[in-house]
């Protein structure tokens, strides 16, 4: 498998192509597979092995089961203000109010979700939830199938994309971006990791719902195939990203493993306890606790542990207290949760608490995208549509999630704005969008990687550069961060930069060839990594999921904006949040405190 | 200690037929899990193929063949899997293999398709959701939990021999998943659908299926249930028995 050219690939057209097979990628092929278009899904594993499986505690929206009288504006108030402020707030809107149709639709699908007594879908409490504006009290809020949501979600839409009749290129992996001389998108190289044959995926739209890249970081919650393939194609073609400093850790991810463990056992009345049995959060959030936003209270355990209170030998961890609420709820609410305690923690939630520690958990920077998906680039200060180019999800940008996303927030995302992205290109190709054919140097260009990597003869192995990548993350661009440390992280990513350049394929097999695989997602991993380290080092403020102890105050004068990483030059720039809301007055920014 | 550890190795571009390669391991000082071990192991031979994902057991991704029982790599801890200080790895039994540990789910993907693996209701939807009491949503659990890993089927002898025709449990218990939901209404059709001798009546209640579900679900019960759904079902329709009067 060595120099391919645009001469001896295959070419299959299509008028939208999806990268990716998760809940997002699967709403939008959804939307587009009903409108009769030729649409195609290319998924490196088979779809429901994405990482929206692993989502546990819910999705987020005002459908008044709960409550009555919820309303999607106040869901819109906690979701600006968990994100700090620089969530776009038109949006935000946007999810919030489409939201409840998304909903009702999944549930209309088939979605197995928990029900009330009176048949309604069961809504459970989650962090950074409230009524009226934030004067009502706690809400609850998330939509759950007990705690295995994700899976319900993923499932559904998968059964739904073959009920009605999607393509699939399932274990196919996409290798590029191919644009033509206008700087439009026309496809993606990719090749079927079973045979590895390669070829030249044509799409009127290509749409990367290639989800988040936690495996950026030593520990995570993340599935292994969380490489940031889409984000690593999109910079690689020059494109920007936006708040790429912005890494969620979750609260609890199982002390030593990393798996997740969700917020709804808090939201269900589990809570937080350092080594002399304290209920901590008591003290950091007076009227929130344990249900604060994540950023707020992921920094919190780590001060505890700062403090010597930690938990176990190490004094490394915290507990998360279950048992309190009795076998019958834990196993109606949190089965899952209790097989995955047994299992990576060895400890029976029934009877003993779980350890626990922040973890990398989601990217809440990515792509820039408008609210139809578009994504688009800056040129002199200037938002310019890129012709042929969508993003959607967690690789996406959109913003709704700002500098901190609400827990069940993810799922809706996916959902409404992956619809949303389906029914724009539905349009957008009927009335004749599109792009024109690039050359076959343009074609070549986007061939380039996966050949010098094929005909590498000797070089750096690859799971010894993805440790040192995923340690320096690790030490340097953590929960807190300071200056002179991300300095020193940025100058070891410069050394590891030549290192990702020229990497061994020692398996040069065209069958099943999963070193080839990890070798294209670590060169992916690394541009994520660059991009945050870059943009985490030149964003001097505290805000949200950023925290830096050198500069700790919020810095509204100079910083209420967004960061544009610009991958050509590693620069940071400045994007304006937009605060025009349709239907609603903008939230103006406020001191957050829960 | 030294574990000692055969893998299954095959690729048609360079092996005639499948052998098992050993490797020496140095037992690590903790309990880790199989795919973790298969991960260290690739580290050393990066040639070694296997599928995996979440990396927590509810993606389905590396169902394989672990010292002869199918289980999950990743939910399956060295210590209780070790025969002494021996581990085989092989793939999923009954499906094609293409590589190392990576088999053809073709098959196993198609036997779902097969069954519609969709919620199914002919009346317009209202406005919110569809209500459904939780007696009824309750009906689901332990159905729609499945990952589709492929470990029930491929560790059926009935599914070994009859892949095209049979349908296997995993299928099964998602076709048993709808006819449950109360909001299908499709039961009838979907019940003629697997009325022939194959698609259920193959299942001979070998139970494998049941213990090595990594999820601890029970096709064989859901199986059971369709069963006794057609019998119902072809009760009714058969002409009731007159007692012949005495002449």
């Amino acid at each position: 498998m060595d120099g391919f050219n645009s001469s001896n690939i295959k070419v299959i057209n299509f008028d939208a192509l999806i990268v990716g097979g998760g809940g997002s990628g699967m709403r939008s092929s959804l939307e587009l597979a009903k409108s009769g278009l030729n649409t195609a899904v290319i998924s490196k594993v088979f779809p429901t092995r994405s990482h929206t499986v692993s989502a546990q505690g819910g999705i987020t929206c005002a459908i008044q089961s709960d409550d009555p009288n919820d309303d999607w504006r106040w869901h819109m108030y906690d979701t600006v203000k968990g994100s700090d402020y620089i969530g776009d707030q038109d949006a935000i809107e946007y999810m919030c109010s489409e939201g409840p149709k998304a909903v009702f639709e999944l549930e209309h699908m088939g979605l197995p979700f928990s029900r009330t007594a009176s048949g309604r879908i069961y809504q459970r409490p989650f962090g950074g939830q409230s009524k009226d504006y934030g004067k009502g009290g706690q809400a609850a809020r998330t939509c759950a199938a007990a705690d295995r949501t994700g899976h319900a979600l993923l499932h559904t839409l998968y059964q739904n994309n073959v009920k009605e009749g999607t393509n699939f290129l399932n274990e196919w992996f996409a290798v590029d971006l191919v644009l033509n001389s206008n700087n439009s998108v026309c496809g993606v190289i990719a090749f079927s990791i079973e045979t590895g044959e390669v070829a030249f995926l044509r799409a009127q739209a290509t749409v990367l719902a290639t989800g988040g890249a936690g495996r950026i970081y030593a520990s995570t919650t993340n599935a292994l195939i969380n490489t940031g393939d889409g984000l690593g194609m999109a910079l690689r073609a020059g494109f920007p990203a936006q708040d790429m400093e912005m890494w969620q850790f979750h609260p609890t991810g199982i002390y030593g493993a990393g798996s997740l463990v969700t917020e709804g056992c808090r939201g269900e009345g589990g809570y937080l306890i350092n080594s002399e049995g304290e209920r901590f959060m008591e003290r950091y959030a007076p009227t929130a606790k344990d249900l604060a936003g994540r950023d707020v209270v992921a920094r919190s355990m780590v001060l505890e542990i700062i403090e010597g209170r930690g938990c176990g030998e190490n004094k490394d961890h915290v507990f998360l207290k279950l048992d309190h609420l009795g076998k019958d709820v834990l196993d109606a609410k949190l089965p899952g949760i209790c097989e995955l305690s047994k299992t990576f923690a060895h400890v029976d939630p029934v009877y003993e608490p779980i350890p626990v520690v922040p973890t990398c958990h989601y990217m809440m920077g990515g792509t820039p995208t408008n609210i139809h998906g578009q994504a688009f680039t800056q040129k002199e200060g200037v938002d310019r549509i890129i012709q042929g180019l969508f993003s959607v999800g967690e690789a996406a940008c959109v913003s709704v999630h700002g500098a901190n996303r609400l827990g069940g927030n993810s799922l809706l995302d996916l959902v409404v704005f992956g619809r949303a992205a389906g029914k724009f290109i539905q349009e957008d190709i009927k009335s004749g969008g599109g792009c024109d054919d690039p050359s076959s140097d343009d074609i070549d260009r986007s061939l380039t990687r996966l050949n010098k990597l094929n005909s590498s003869n000797s070089g750096y192995e690859v799971a010894e550069v993805k440790k040192e990548l995923q340690e320096v993350m690790q030490n340097y661009f953590g929960v807190f961060r300071r200056g002179e440390f991300m300095e020193k992280g940025v100058q070891s990513l410069n050394n590891i930069r030549e290192k990702i350049d020229n990497l061994y394929l020692k398996d040069k097999s065209n069958s099943f060839n999963t070193n080839r695989v990890e070798a294209l997602e670590l060169q992916n991993l690394f541009e994520v990594a660059e991009a945050t380290a870059i943009s985490a080092l030149e964003r001097p403020e505290s805000r949200g999921a950023h925290a830096r102890d050198d500069f700790p105050e919020r810095d509204d004068a100079n910083w209420l904006c967004h960061s544009l990483y610009n991958p050509v030059n590693k620069s940071l720039g400045k994007r304006g949040v937009n605060f025009k809301p349709l239907q609603v007055e903008a939230f103006p920014p406020k001191i957050r405190t829960y | 200690m030294q574990l000692e550890i055969n893998i299954y190795r095959y690729n048609s571009e360079t092996d005639a037929f499948p052998y098992m390669q050993t490797f020496h391991f140095n037992k690590p000082d903790r309990d880790i899990m199989v795919l973790e071990l298969l991960n260290l192991l690739k580290e050393q031979d990066p040639t070694i193929s296997y599928r995996r994902s979440c990396r927590e057991g509810v993606c389905g991704s590396d169902g394989m063949n672990i010292n002869g029982k199918n289980g999950l790599a990743c939910i399956t801890p060295l210590s209780e899997v070790l025969k002494g200080n021996k581990l085989d790895l092989r793939p999923l039994p009954g499906l094609p293999v293409i590589r190392d540990l990576v088999v053809d789910m073709e098959e196993f993907y198609a036997q779902y398709e097969k069954i519609k693996p969709f919620l199914q209701n002919d009346s317009t939807p209202p406005e919110i959701e569809r209500l459904q009491s939780p007696e009824d949503r309750d009906k689901l659990d332990g159905l729609y939990e499945c990952i589709l890993c492929a470990c029930c089927s491929t560790s059926c002898p009935s599914f070994w021999w009859n892949p095209d025709k049979f349908v296997g449990p995993a299928a099964l218990l998602q076709a048993y998943r709808f006819i449950a939901d109360t909001r299908d209404t499709r039961t009838e059709e979907r019940l003629d659908a697997l009325s022939d001798p194959f698609s259920v009546y193959r299942c001979h209640g070998i139970m494998n299926c049941v213990s090595v579900c990594p999820k601890g679900l029970n096709p064989n019960k859901a199986i059971g249930s369709i069963k006794s759904m057609l019998l119902k079902d072809s009760a009714k329709s058969v002409e009731p028995i007159r007692v012949i009067e005495q002449a």
